[in-house]
């Protein structure tokens, strides 16, 4: 039930508005249950990041996925809105005022419109690339300027708070990392719903019209410029909200957060998630910040890692994961998945021989030049050899040639069962 | 005075030349593809470490011609295997995919060349002062820069205008199928301007190598100054990038002889604690944010003047 | 269909580079959280191997108290928020010494968050060693109990430095040029207010600030500096932006003295050779490898044998190290609140000297000889060159540890 709620998010579709609550609901209790599930201060962290990023994510895929504006600067409403929590906290902690951590977001949410409000009257003038360039323009002015305006965004040390000074509710500190976990799911559960809603009305309609067909949404009424200007300030909106999370969650604001690093990692995000439907960004949030969290560890040159995954998904998957299985839909409703998945997992096994060719190819090479001072003993998959030998180097090529070659036979084997399913669900269907 | 202007537009001319010399091919490749190439930069720089590396077995002279065609050729490798088949998942899809590139480049050249600079010289047949002004030396390498740029720019000019082929990809760009139905290889005029892209901030790389840094992270800190130069100048027009070259150039060398602020403009007329208030903006000269005037003028441009300086379309 | 596997392929290719050593039970671990890829990652390698270096070294002799040192690098992308998640990460992994330098942004929010967290998981303490972030308000206004500093900071390397010049009659005009950020604008504020205290008589002729990382042609800059008729720079600029600034000057045949902290730096040598300035360019560090100093020309040479094209860059790193292990050793225990209490006060022969430095108890910054050394052709004494380039550091002046000593503001909250 709830993976057919989740698919028909991801597909964008209206659908049956049980499916639809029922997914909402797994999610609910999914992110209730996932500490229980994942305890240690690490897996924590990094699921309070997940969240934020979640709803920086979807607030960026208001502009690109709904509303079909590429945005180069959209990390500047998320680090405004996180700059004006951090000092709201701070003069509060100050002041004494009764107000719990957990309105605080608002505060980075009311930055972000504001801010939102005024580059969106500049910017949204535009549409298409001069739209893009002007982003691009102001998120340089912007962060340019936190480095010369010290006084407001603390220099290169960042302005810190302390998220335990404020008022206690309840007993609830904050300063245990579960805590900030749980309010960062709230709000990001809140916010996604808030943004899922948004969608659903006129406004998200008009929206995706003017994605969709700039010039016909002119001509039955509606002022773009005006669509456009809306849109963007309600994502400025949810981005100082995921701002203002992050500034809880990490104690401390900093220009890096607003830079051009930030804006290039949510186009990221929201790209290799699927911009197309809803649930996408949020794949992509997870995704891409798990990888960011971890691939490093796993290699030091995981940029190129990134740079090819990312290249492959524009190149062959452009809809994304939420894309890839929301092509499975209709063979799940149909009750004809069974027919393809023999043929993916034929395809899967040589398309990990290639993968792990490759990667060995990769780090044998890494191996001999990074680190050449360290010697040519390497381990790899938990097989110590040496780079320099012929042996492995035959091993990496034949995986990955070989690999390749039977990926590409069984791909297509798998292409043409995923039509004749698709074809006979279809039938199904009309059948109906 | 006279000396402080002379020697500011003298130093103006030629950074904008050296800015137009690294923005040509990416002013090519927009102009005539529509596509915002991001690993423009990474070109760049994969030029310069070409450059570097031939000119160390076989002289500077060589590696000006032979890099540039290197990297032409993966250019053109890029676009046929590549970016042709992003082309028709639209505009958006094409940037992200260059976008892509730029760390594939950048880790690969890491692995190369290390992440330290490398020692990349002027050729002795250009390192000495071509001429003295006011004591300030001017090295025949950056008049080199120079004429380079200037000699690109008539070059490309000239083949966009004059010859038969430059006649063929601008119709392409607006008629692929027409073009394509009266015989010529759509596909392959592509392939060749996106090549001749590359090759063109592969030359930027060999030659500015050695007057800057050579390091795995110069694309990175190129930053998105090129753009600045292509839109400002109006998307689509190479007499266009060529005066926001020389535009940039001056305007930033001009503003960094600035001492001016609003402290020093309107000291007079504010009272003390509105001045304290202010903090931070009222002291700030022109100088210490000449280098970030670039992208004031982009956004002003692009609200004000979307066409550019000279751009025949609005982007 | 087929694309939609090739991308699959793709991803799962991510995770095939499962290349991790496993880690010995019961090691001494330091974990080492600095770039080690992007824009920071040339310095942010030398200092990993060099940590490297001196863990091989130190497991050869049998390690410390028994236990083998080990090393975890963590990848920050020199990015505050990621150092974080690295932190917590590197606890998670049972290591509870923690060492850093490259950016005070980072420095900053590590020092803040290690003692939020020791001030939230009592029992659990974790000790920061900074081998190289200089704000001065790491050890001064935000200074912390578990943050320990091995590098001079900005105030007591100028210090030492106007201290030198105070003897220098024949510096009149300095001219200032600095990184438009903190860092930048805490070298230049300091510079101004101790010329002025020492040497009166010298005239600060340009106080220029330019932003981080976004001049590709320091003409202008050089234009500037000549008409104002200086004849010293100061400049605490780092990285492409001491490179370019050096190059430009070199260009235009600028004949002043510079005066730097980061002349040093991956790529600084090749630059300042380019530029051809010998003698010109000057640097205070703690050390340089040309000191004659028997015992650390021999771990330079052995270092040079194993990482031929890396320099030796962090000294400290060695004073850092050793007086880590020391405090182990005295203590019994690699428990981080023993070490903290050996380290406050103690006494170290340095590295590159073996004058005596101490770790002073009120700030936990490290007091060390500082050297001021310039760039150039090596006489036959001096071994060592930078960057193969053939030039050398060269010491014009050691400051005695006394003329390094600079009153803190610091008020350290001691745990009970």
């Amino acid at each position: 039930m709830s993976a057919a709620g989740a698919l028909e998010l991801a597909s964008g579709r209206r659908g049956r508005p049980l499916a639809t609550y029922g997914a909402w609901l797994a999610a609910a209790v999914a992110l209730g249950l996932l500490p229980r599930l994942f305890s240690s201060g690490f897996a924590l962290t990094t699921m309070s990041l997940m969240g934020v990023m979640i709803v920086f994510t979807l607030s960026y895929n208001m502009l690109l996925g709904q509303t079909g504006l590429l945005s180069f600067g959209h990390a500047v409403f998320f680090g405004l809105g996180g700059f004006f929590t951090v000092h709201m906290m701070n003069v509060v902690e100050g002041d004494g005022a009764p107000l719990p951590l957990f309105l605080f977001p608002l505060v980075g949410a009311a930055a972000g419109l504001v801010f939102g409000v005024i580059f969106g009257a500049v910017s949204t003038r535009r549409a298409g690339t001069a739209f893009a360039m002007i982003t691009l323009g102001i998120a340089e002015l912007v962060s340019s300027s936190a480095l010369i305006l010290r006084r407001f965004f603390g220099g290169e040390a960042g302005v810190t708070t302390d998220r335990t000074g404020l008022v206690h509710l309840f007993g609830v500190t904050f300063g245990p990392q579960i805590q900030v976990y749980y309010l960062i799911a709230s709000w990001c559960f809140v916010s996604a719903a808030a943004m899922y809603a948004l969608t659903r009305t006129p406004f998200g309609r008009i929206c995706n019209a003017v994605r969709d067909n700039p010039e016909r949404a002119r001509f039955i009424g509606y002022n773009t410029q005006t669509v456009r200007f809306i849109a963007f300030s309600l994502a400025g909106l949810f981005a100082g909200v995921a701002g203002g999370l992050a500034a809880i969650n990490f104690e401390i604001m900093n220009s890096a957060q607003l830079g051009a690093a930030q804006s290039g990692a949510v186009i990221l995000m929201a790209y290799i998630g699927g911009v197309g439907g809803f649930v996408g960004p949020i794949i992509g949030a997870i995704l891409v910040t798990y990888l960011q969290a971890t691939l490093s560890d796993l290699t030091d040159v995981w940029q190129l890692y990134f740079g090819l995954l990312f290249i492959g998904m524009v190149m062959f998957a452009p809809e994304g994961v939420a894309g890839l299985l929301a092509r499975q839909q209709p063979l799940l409703q149909a009750r004809q998945l069974h027919r393809v998945v023999p043929f993916y997992l034929l395809a899967l096994l040589p398309g990990l021989a290639a993968a792990a060719g490759l990667s060995m190819m990769i780090e044998m090479t890494n191996q001999l030049t990074g680190h050449a001072p360290d010697g040519p003993a390497m381990v790899f998959l938990y097989a110590p050899f040496n780079a320099n030998a012929v042996l492995p180097w035959l091993i990496a090529v034949v995986l990955f040639l070989a690999g390749t070659w039977l990926f590409l036979r069984a791909a297509r084997l798998a292409s043409a069962a995923y039509d004749e399913a698709l074809a006979t669900a279809r039938m199904r269907k009309s059948a109906l | 005075m006279v000396e402080i202007v002379f020697i500011s537009t003298l130093n103006g001319v030629l950074y904008g030349m050296l800015l137009f010399l690294m923005a040509s091919g990416l002013t090519v490749i927009f102009s005539m593809m529509g596509v915002l190439n991001f690993a423009h930069a990474s070109f760049y720089m994969l030029g310069a470490f070409f450059g570097f590396a031939i000119s160390r077995h076989v002289g500077f002279w060589p590696g000006l011609v032979i890099a540039p065609l290197l990297v032409g050729g993966i250019g053109m490798a890029v676009e046929r295997y590549g970016l042709r088949r992003v082309h028709r998942h639209g505009h958006v899809a094409e940037l992200l995919f260059t976008f892509g590139l730029t760390f594939v480049i950048q880790q690969l050249v890491e692995m190369a060349w290390g992440k330290l600079p490398v020692d990349y010289r002027v050729p002795p047949s250009l390192d000495f002062p071509a001429f003295t002004v006011f004591s300030t030396n001017y090295p025949t390498f950056k008049i080199f820069e120079l004429l380079i740029s200037v000699a690109i720019f008539a070059a490309l000019l000239l083949a966009v205008k004059r010859t038969r082929i430059g006649l063929i990809v601008q119709a392409a760009l607006s008629h692929p199928d027409m073009v394509g139905m009266l015989g010529h290889n759509v596909d392959g005029v592509f392939m060749l301007v996106f090549g001749v892209g590359a090759g063109l901030a592969a030359i930027a790389g060999v030659i500015a190598g050695p007057a800057l840094v050579t390091q795995s992270n110069m694309a990175e800190l190129l930053g998105p100054i090129l753009f600045v130069v292509v839109v400002v100048g109006g998307l689509g027009s190479l007499s266009g990038a060529f005066a926001a070259s020389l535009l940039i150039g001056l305007v930033q060398t001009f503003a960094v002889a600035s001492n001016a602020s609003l402290a020093s403009a309107f000291g007079s007329l504010v009272s003390q604690r509105a001045q304290a208030y202010l903090g931070d903006i009222w002291n700030v000269t022109v100088a210490q944010i000449a280098p970030i005037l670039p992208y004031l003028l982009l956004v002003l441009i692009l609200i004000f003047r979307p066409r550019g300086l000279i751009g025949a379309r609005d982007s | 269909m087929r694309t939609t596997f090739a991308a699959t392929a793709l991803a799962l290719s991510v995770f095939g580079a499962a290349a991790m050593p496993a880690a010995a039970e019961d090691a001494l671990k330091i974990a080492y959280i600095d770039p080690l890829s992007g824009g920071g990652a040339s310095i942010g390698q030398i200092g990993l191997n060099q940590l490297k270096f001196i863990a091989d070294a130190v497991n050869a002799k049998g390690g410390v108290m028994g236990k083998k040192v080990e090393i975890a690098a963590y990848d920050n992308k020199l990015n505050p928020q990621q150092s974080l998640v690295d932190v917590q990460k590197a606890i998670d992994d049972g290591i509870r010494i923690i060492t850093q330098g490259n950016g005070s942004s980072v420095a900053l929010a590590i020092e803040d968050f290690v003692a939020k967290y020791n001030e939230r998981n009592p029992g659990k303490e974790v000790i920061y060693l900074n081998y190289a972030a200089i704000d001065p308000a790491l050890t001064n206004e935000k200074c912390s109990y578990w943050h320990f500093a091995w590098d001079a900071n900005v105030g007591v390397k100028l210090q030492a430095l106007t201290n030198f010049i105070k003897a220098k009659k024949d510096i009149k005009k300095v001219y200032l040029i600095d990184q438009d950020y903190s860092f930048g604008h805490s070298v230049a504020d300091t510079a101004v207010r101790m010329l002025k205290e020492k040497r009166p008589d010298i005239a600060i002729v340009g106080n220029e600030f330019h932003p981080l990382v976004k001049v590709t042609d320091f003409s202008p800059y050089i234009a500037k500096i000549k008409a104002s008729g200086a004849d010293t720079v100061i400049t605490g600029n780092w990285g492409q932006d001491f490179a370019l600034l050096i190059k430009a000057a070199g260009d235009a045949g600028l004949k002043v003295d510079w005066y730097t902290f980061y002349a040093g730096g991956a790529g600084g040598p090749t630059a300042v050779k380019q530029a051809n300035m010998p003698d010109q360019v000057f640097q205070i560090t703690e050390g340089v490898n040309n000191i004659d100093y028997k015992p650390a020309q021999d771990v330079i040479r052995a270092y040079f044998a194993h990482y031929p094209n890396a320099p030796v860059y962090y000294p400290r790193l060695f004073n850092e190290t050793g007086m880590l292990f020391k405090a182990i050793e005295e203590a019994k225990s690699d428990d981080p609140v023993k070490i903290a209490v050996k380290l406050e006060g103690m006494k170290y022969p340095t590295f590159s000297s073996g004058d005596e430095g101490f770790m002073r108890k009120d700030d936990h910054q490290f007091f060390q000889p500082l050297y001021i050394s310039t760039l150039g052709p090596l006489a036959a004494n001096q071994p060592f060159d930078e960057e193969h380039t053939g030039w050398g550091w060269k010491v014009v002046a050691q400051i005695l540890v006394q003329d390094t000593i600079l009153p803190t503001s610091c008020k350290m909250k001691r745990p009970q």
